[in-house]
């Protein structure tokens, strides 16, 4: 994460510390990045300020800013979120490819390797045209074998290059669990430090449109718990695209959850380049009464529960967690502990899911806070069936969150 | 009786014409200096190459004395070593796992001596002596071993986890199979950046029988990886003989449309001339599998005896007739480029190198607790780890 504060030093300090609340919320770079050249680039952080400082203390200095809707339903709104420039307008797909291909226009030993990315073009046009402008040996199409190219790209990590591994379904990795676990993980430890293992993995998963079983796992919460990797989730274009460059750049294996439904998502993004801290939280909406923590599909469903619940009168404050592996406790603590309410809401199911190990960790840390004890909603512990109803009865829908936020608040 | 020697020597192609004058010498009780000549000398390899689908190289392997004399004093320097781990592990100054390599020295040293360091080498958990061909020391290994600072891997990595990235040594794997994959990604990463060097993936005959193998094997054959498979046949999985765990037992055959070759691994010259071979293959037409048939002298690892599945005089058969170590003490003194003493003097001197090592990496402190939580993640990511009951052994990472 080093790099990423480079660029800032010179040109951003001077400027930026004069006037943080500015309109003006990206720094203009005029230097556009190509291959081999270090662009001095801004960190964004999500409530629109700068980031000015390296680490944690970063946190010091929020500003409580509304952060455009992510789902961008206004004019206005979408053009408050680049006031500078008006941006550019795309899918979310299309951000993760925009973001795709700056880096691999950035540094040569970025590469992409998966099934059908190259010359199909991806099986969710992520990796479209890619192979034609970087060839094959950058875009590569592997043979259906999860474990042997996952292991690859690790290996090809350890050497020094940067491999994108995509899963065509986040379920599929369930194959390369292993290699995951064993090899990307754990290698930088194992050899005291020799390797590092910069390596990119992701894919779409969750519950889809009637995908059935076995194409609708949730694999966060299997990869949680092993050591030495990060994991995040996008839920928009803005942030995916984010995301994606600064799990590129990262020298920690970061694996990037998306989400089936979420890739036809239409967003304003700033035409400068810009990244998203991969340890960090959004904040969505503000509010006082109750904190609902979130994390992509879940952040829409959220959303539009909060729309109900403004009319009822509630005032509740989302807040996308994005970074799944570690949790920004910060943003989340400072949160609770002026709501003193929690509402979690995930797509994973109840036993062992992210919304658990969320729960453990803001019970044994802010127990101080909290007026009442933290409702998770998670998704029915069952293999997601294929009939459409039965599916909506097994992620977590609107109605259920204004329950919950009712009761909560009581 | 160098004399005696010369006339006893088997097919050499060259009598060195020195040999004569040095007899009277040796004769006249000078003590002669142990060869250090590089003098080309051309070994028949004592089985032929078994092809599949290739040209096998040619039987006869060119050496010369200082390099013969390096194989020994290299064999002999891992023999002895994981001689003396296995003593440590009984003193239960190495606890866990401990998989030795005695008796399959020449499979390491023979690769070794065909390849340089840019070449990358990637091996299974039975790894002590590949990572001692590398480039490692005797203090690193004998450190790591027993969980120390001094270790290659900080003590944090253990006998399975050696690793040598400078020498172009990765590792030192516990999953069976695991590494294949990782070693078409070394493979496919000299192929991106077009140096023109290879990777050797060593797999035993256990790990043969892995999917993920025929996957690698798969993607390397299509995308012409320099990869080159070893397969360290020492004809046990584990507990288990190879006839009873692979329908076919040949290897080197198993890769079907990829060339392979069957080489005699108890033998460093032949060890030698196939990776060589290997090399230049690879280089050119994409993968290779050779097959070293090779054995190991030690059970699985420490916590298996050895013995319940084979018997003892197969172990002692094969020490007699096949012993890596043996025969090129043969060569050597057959072709008179040392004395019976000046190699027991040699092995005396790895002795106490070995010792010293020992009785250094024994000093050596065990690691601090706060490198339980360094190099979980790349320096320069700030975060918190707790220890196990939660409040104590707080560390925030820089």
């Amino acid at each position: 994460m080093a790099t990423v504060f480079q660029g800032l030093g010179a040109t951003a300090a001077i400027t930026a510390a004069a006037n943080p609340l500015d309109s003006n919320k990206f720094l203009l770079s005029s230097r556009r990045s190509f291959s081999g050249k270090k662009t001095s680039l801004v960190v964004v952080r999500s409530d629109g300020s700068l980031n000015l400082n390296t680490g944690s203390s970063a946190g010091a200095r929020r500003l409580d800013k509304l952060v455009t809707n992510a789902v961008a339903t206004k004019a206005d709104a979408a053009a408050a979120a680049s006031a500078s420039k008006p941006g550019h307008e795309l899918l979310l797909y299309e951000a993760l490819r925009e973001g795709l291909e700056e880096e691999m226009d950035r540094d040569n030993r970025v590469c992409v390797m998966g099934e059908d990315v190259g010359h199909y073009g991806g099986s969710y046009k992520v990796t479209r045209g890619l192979a034609d402008k970087f060839g094959d040996l950058r875009v590569l199409d592997t043979p259906i074998a999860e474990n042997a190219f996952t292991g690859m790209g690790i290996g090809a990590a350890m050497t020094g290059l940067r491999p994108i591994v995509e899963g065509m379904n986040m379920g599929f990795l369930l194959l390369a669990f292993n290699q995951i676990s064993n090899n990307c993980g754990m290698l930088h430890y194992t050899s005291g430090g020799q390797f590092t293992i910069p390596i990119v993995i992701r894919g779409p998963g969750g519950v889809g449109r009637q995908l059935g079983a076995e194409h609708s796992q949730r694999l966060e919460s299997y990869f949680q718990s092993i050591p030495g990797i990060q994991m995040v989730a996008c839920s928009t274009p803005y942030n995916a695209k984010g995301l994606m460059k600064a799990a590129i750049r990262s020298e920690n294996p970061v694996i990037l959850f998306e989400h089936v439904l979420l890739y036809n998502l239409k967003e304003r993004i700033p035409d400068e380049e810009y990244i998203c801290n991969l340890e960090e939280a959004e904040m969505v909406r503000p509010g006082e009464h109750i904190t609902i923590l979130t994390y992509s599909r879940m952040r829409y469903h959220v959303m539009q529960a909060a729309k109900t619940l403004v009319n009822k009168g509630y005032d509740p404050e989302v807040i996308d967690i994005r970074s799944l592996k570690p949790f920004d406790l910060h943003t989340i603590g400072n949160s609770v502990k002026k709501t003193h309410r929690v509402l979690i809401v995930e797509e994973c199911m109840r036993t062992g899911g992210i919304g658990a190990s969320l729960t453990a960790a803001i019970n044994e840390n802010f127990i101080d806070y909290l007026d009442a004890p933290i409702v998770c909603l998670s998704s029915q512990d069952v293999p997601t069936p294929y009939a459409g109803t039965l599916e909506e009865f097994t992620i977590v829908q609107p109605a259920q969150i204004v329950t919950a936020v009712e009761q909560l608040c009581q | 009786m160098a004399l005696s020697h010369l006339s006893s020597t088997r097919s050499n192609r060259f009598l060195r014409p020195l040999a004569a004058a040095a007899a009277a010498a040796a004769a006249s009780s000078l003590c002669r200096p142990i060869s250090t000549s590089t003098e080309p000398l051309v070994i028949e390899t004592s089985i032929p190459f078994t092809p599949h689908k290739c040209e096998p190289p040619s039987r006869s392997v060119e050496t010369n004395p200082q390099e013969l004399l390096t194989f020994f004093r290299d064999m002999a320097t891992m023999r002895r070593m994981e001689i003396a781990a296995d003593s440590l592990y009984k003193a239960k100054l190495i606890r866990g796992f401990c998989h030795l390599y005695d008796g399959q020295e020449a499979v390491c040293v023979g690769m070794e001596a065909s390849i340089n360091k840019k070449d990358c080498i990637i091996t299974a958990y039975r790894d002590h002596c590949t990572f001692l061909g590398r480039g490692g020391t005797l203090l690193e290994i004998f450190s790591e071993l027993m969980g120390r600072q001094g270790g290659c891997s900080k003590g944090k990595g253990g006998s399975m986890h050696f690793y040598k990235k400078e020498s172009g040594f990765y590792g030192g794997h516990g999953i069976v199979g695991a590494q294949v994959p990782l070693g078409c990604g070394l493979a496919f990463a000299q192929k991106y950046n077009k140096d023109e060097n290879v990777t050797f993936a060593l797999y035993g005959d256990g790990a043969a029988n892995q999917g993920q193998l025929f996957e690698a094997l798969n993607i390397s054959a299509l995308w012409d990886l320099p990869i080159i498979l070893v397969c360290e046949n020492n004809h046990y999985g584990m507990g288990t003989a190879e006839w009873r765990a692979a329908k076919s037992p040949s290897y080197y055959k198993r890769g079907d449309y990829v060339p392979g070759l069957k080489v005699d691994g108890m033998d460093v010259l032949a060890v030698k001339q196939a990776c060589k071979f290997a090399k230049e293959h690879v280089l050119k037409n994409g993968p290779i599998i050779l097959e070293m048939d090779t054995y190991r002298y030690h059970g699985h690892s420490m916590s298996d005896p050895g013995s319940t599945y084979r018997t003892r005089d197969e172990i002692s058969g094969v020490r007699q007739e096949r012993d890596p170590i043996e025969r090129v003490r043969k060569l050597v003194l057959g072709h008179d480029l040392a004395t019976e003493k000046e190699l027991k003097d040699i092995e005396k001197e790895i002795r106490k190198e070995v010792d010293e090592a020992i009785a250094k990496a024994k000093e050596s402190p065990m690691p601090e607790p706060s490198e339980l939580f360094t190099n979980v993640y790349v320096k320069g990511f700030g975060t918190e780890s707790f220890g196990a009951d939660r409040k104590e052994l707080r560390a925030t990472l820089p």
